[in-house]
């Protein structure tokens, strides 16, 4: 589906966030294997909470880096997420 | 052990990172007597196994250095009445939790009670597509009861690993295999083809595909990819033995893995136990910080001091660290030797040679009975491969 500022993203199913003192990261977790997030990722995806739509994520992001125009880098990781099934969308 | 070579690739390789992957082997014991089992031929010999508080221990101190995947294999781990609550702590801890299991001893109730525990992942293996070839293979009528489990592990919401241990016998029924991974509603699929340690070494000649079978699965893998979407991922995993170098064994000793056997020996990789000359820690008197961090059995192989030629003054030896000290041990009788799946090997016609004899079909060596994983032949055989 294509994924506009109205797409709500939701942390896969078979997926979880989570941050790690050892890695200084956040990190996404699934059968067998981890993926070690880059701030930006982990700042995103543990935002796709299910409830929030692109729109409110970045106004979020916005808010509390006091940065602006993320709106594109936003969409684009939502796809490449929904891509690899990181999340799932509404 | 799908996608950590990811998560390192960003660490700093100058520094020790933690053990990022917990191998439990809760016991050596298995209801099954598959032929290419990845257990020491001489499991039979260990003596007593880790009790519940010293798992807890284990799974406490390694978290407490970083570990966060954590897989729970065997052996059977079914066959630990203390499963659920070794599993409920590991969850407690924060680890992500994966169960291995040949599916044996699940039924409602225990996996009921594993989904309480805080059980993230099953995999669940197979020996092949047809409840023959499997039942023959593992030397157990399991077929129809690894189908039901697959029923109840969906019913539970688990997500699911597929794994089939690819090897002469079964290759050819590639296409089958995948069939039936897609009639269990499979998330993940791992078509793994044997690696030759343990009970796999054993019975090698029996075992390597040849190089017509192994193309053919590789093109009918990538057939089913094309043409079935992303519902289900496939990893298949080559032989070593057909390439000309070797595997970044365990992604490096002592990089990220960290295995401890049934009897409370800590490792680098599952069949390190091996190795002659080394002492592998007990985690009954050695910290996980201190087998991690100091022991001479995770530091003797870490990075590239200790290698000899043609490694040393290879310019692809970060790519690959030497390969693994298991299989040069094996092959080259050294464990610091390059692993002779490496064609610069001065060894490495000892894989050529094996890989030879595997396409001449029905040769001397490959009719030779199979020899089953089991206590009494363990004791019979008495080495380590
Ligand atoms: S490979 Fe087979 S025999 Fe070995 S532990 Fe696994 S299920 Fe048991
Ligand atoms: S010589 Fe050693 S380091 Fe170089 S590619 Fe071969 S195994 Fe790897």
């Amino acid at each position: 589906m294509a994924i506009t500022t109205a797409t709500v993203p939701k942390v896969g199913r078979n997926f979880r966030i989570q941050w790690e003192p050892a890695q200084d990261a956040y990190v996404l977790l699934y059968p067998e294997g981890m993926v070690k997030l880059n701030q930006s990722a982990g700042e995103i995806l543990k935002r796709c909470d299910g409830a929030a739509n692109v729109a409110a994520i970045v106004a979020d992001l916005e808010t509390t880096f006091n940065a602006q125009g993320l709106e594109a880098d936003v969409l684009a990781f939502i796809e490449l997420a929904d891509q690899q099934k990181w999340v799932e969308l509404t | 052990m799908t996608d950590l070579s990811e998560a390192v690739a960003v660490q700093d390789t100058a520094k020790i990172g933690p053990p990022l992957w917990l191998l439990a082997e809760l016991t050596y014991r298995c209801p099954l007597h598959c032929v290419y089992c990845y257990n020491p031929v001489d499991f039979a010999k260990t003596e007593d196994e880790l009790t519940t508080e010293q798992w807890f221990k284990v799974l406490r101190e390694a978290r407490e250095l970083g570990s966060v995947q954590c897989g729970f294999s065997g052996g059977e781990p079914m066959l630990r009445d203390d499963l659920e609550v070794i599993v409920a702590e590991a969850h407690r801890l924060g680890y992500y939790t994966n169960l291995l299991t040949s599916g044996v001893g699940l039924n409602e109730k225990r996996i009921g009670a594993l989904k309480e525990a805080g059980l993230d992942h099953i995999q669940l293996s197979f020996q092949d597509s047809t409840r023959e070839m499997n039942d023959f293979l593992s030397s157990t009528r399991t077929f129809d009861l690894k189908r039901r489990a697959a029923d109840m592990i969906k019913a539970h919401g688990y997500p699911m690993v597929m794994n089939c241990t690819i090897h002469r016998h079964n290759i050819d029924h590639i296409e089958a295999i995948l069939q039936l991974a897609s009639d269990i509603d499979a998330e993940y699929v791992e078509l793994a083809n044997t690696q030759y340690y343990g009970w796999a070494q054993v019975n090698r000649d029996q075992l390597l595909p040849s190089r017509e079978q192994l193309e053919r699965a590789e093109r009918i893998t990538n057939e089913w990819r094309a043409t079935h979407g992303n519902k289900m991922k496939l990893f298949f995993v080559v032989p070593d033995y057909y390439e000309k170098r070797p595997k970044k064994c365990m992604n490096g000793w002592g990089n990220i893995f960290l295995t401890i056997t049934p009897d409370g020996k800590a490792l680098p990789c599952h069949t390190a136990r091996m190795l002659p000359g080394l002492e592998f820690p007990d985690v009954r008197t050695s910290s996980i910080r201190e087998i991690w961090y100091e022991s001479e059995g995770f530091n003797r192989y870490r990075g590239t001091g200790w290698m000899k030629e043609p490694c040393s003054s290879c310019p692809e030896k970060e790519n690959d660290y030497g390969g693994c000290r298991c299989q040069a041990y094996m092959i080259a009788n050294d464990p610091a030797a390059a692993d002779p799946v490496c064609d610069k090997s001065p060894l490495h016609n000892r894989i050529t040679e094996v890989v030879d004899r595997a396409q001449i079909a029905g040769n001397a060596a490959q009719v030779k009975p199979l020899i089953y994983r089991g206590p009494k032949e363990s004791l019979q055989l008495d080495r380590p491969f």
